[in-house]
């Protein structure tokens, strides 16, 4: 595979992921691939699917994980430092707060309910299946595809609905 | 206080490093660390701290920053993020990991993982819909909102919106 040759610089690491932490209601991913792929022409459909893919298989949460490999690729050591900051930063500061309001916000019905959450899980199976349609698999990728789904992180859907 | 954060370090570091696929799978193992080996917190303020992590945006993973700072304040939260972000930091000797990638074995195993991030990624927007969709006026939703990311290349945040929007209608309706 060719190395991008597209130049991006620290302060566009730092601002594109800066967006993708401040919409990414109910995960990142979506809006991973809609800043990366769609607005900014970071990386391919096919760039990304393999980053979010090694993201997934190492340790340590799979969406830094695609960070620090973006940040690394387009800017050595310091790009992951911006990625990793643009992207935790407003997120942090907006669950701080939250929190600390947190009794008063508890009381709003559309709280309590996690109204946001049947867009934001349409959100991600619209992307996954836009992504799939994107990238020409083999035939024999589609089993895999399967069998990845099969392997669903529903332990904590299950804990959830406890 | 320093004995609390070095647990909290020890504690996130050790769930980092078996988080394969991900914080939402690793969910009831932080919970029982939590709330039954640690007893930093009761399961009702774990449950409240997961609401709150979800209603926010950014990656899942905030919620380990999260609990880190109802535990022991701002550098419970410093030191739960940095202990969770231990392996993918380790991913800077994916420096080296670039270099190879040249090589044909290696492309050939990025190719490979492709279909497999593909199918995990698919596997989360219907397990979180199992999760969050309570009936079937939500399915629709979540169906809606999915169809549109398909077919259209305008900015999700419209879908999202509209989804919401609809949902909160007809929470106050029923």
């Amino acid at each position: 595979m060719l190395r991008p040759m597209k130049q991006i610089s620290r302060a566009e690491l730092f601002l594109g992921f800066l967006k993708i932490g401040l919409l990414g209601f109910g995960g990142v991913g979506p809006w991973a691939r809609h800043v990366i792929v769609e607005e900014r022409r970071w990386l391919t459909d096919k760039e990304l699917a393999e980053v979010l893919g090694v993201g997934q298989m190492l340790p340590g949460p799979n969406t830094m994980n695609a960070a620090v490999i973006i940040g690394e690729r387009f800017q050595g050591a310091p790009g992951v430092a911006f990625s990793l900051l643009g992207m935790m930063a407003m997120p942090l500061v907006i669950v701080t707060a939250l929190a600390a309001i947190y009794d008063r916000f508890a009381s709003i019905p559309e709280v309590r309910v996690g109204l946001i959450g049947a867009a934001a899980a349409g959100l991600v199976l619209g992307t996954a299946l836009k992504m799939i349609r994107n990238i020409k698999l083999a035939p024999m990728a589609f089993v895999v595809v399967a069998w990845g789904s099969l392997r669903s992180p529903c332990s904590a859907g299950r804990w959830c609905r406890s | 206080m320093t004995s609390v954060l070095a647990e909290l370090a020890r504690t996130f570091a050790m769930l980092s490093l078996v988080s394969i696929g991900g914080i939402n799978v690793l969910l009831p193992e932080i919970r029982r660390q939590v709330v039954d080996v640690h007893g930093w917190m009761t399961d009702a303020a774990f449950a409240h701290t997961f609401a709150i992590a979800s209603a926010a945006p950014g990656p899942n993973v905030i919620v380990v920053s999260l609990i880190g700072w109802q535990v022991a304040g701002w550098a419970g939260l410093l030191v739960a993020t940095l202990a969770i972000m231990i392996p993918s930091c380790a991913l800077l000797t994916a420096r080296v990991l670039a270099r190879w990638s040249d090589s044909e074995a290696v492309a050939v195993l990025k190719a490979a993982l492709v279909p497999l991030g593909l199918g995990l990624m698919l596997a989360s927007g219907v397990s979180m819909m199992r999760t969050v969709d309570r009936d079937a006026f939500t399915v629709a939703i979540s169906l809606a909102t999915a169809a549109f990311v398909v077919a259209s290349r305008r900015n999700p945040l419209w879908a999202l919106a509209a989804g919401t929007c609809v949902n909160i209608v007809a929470l106050h309706m029923s």
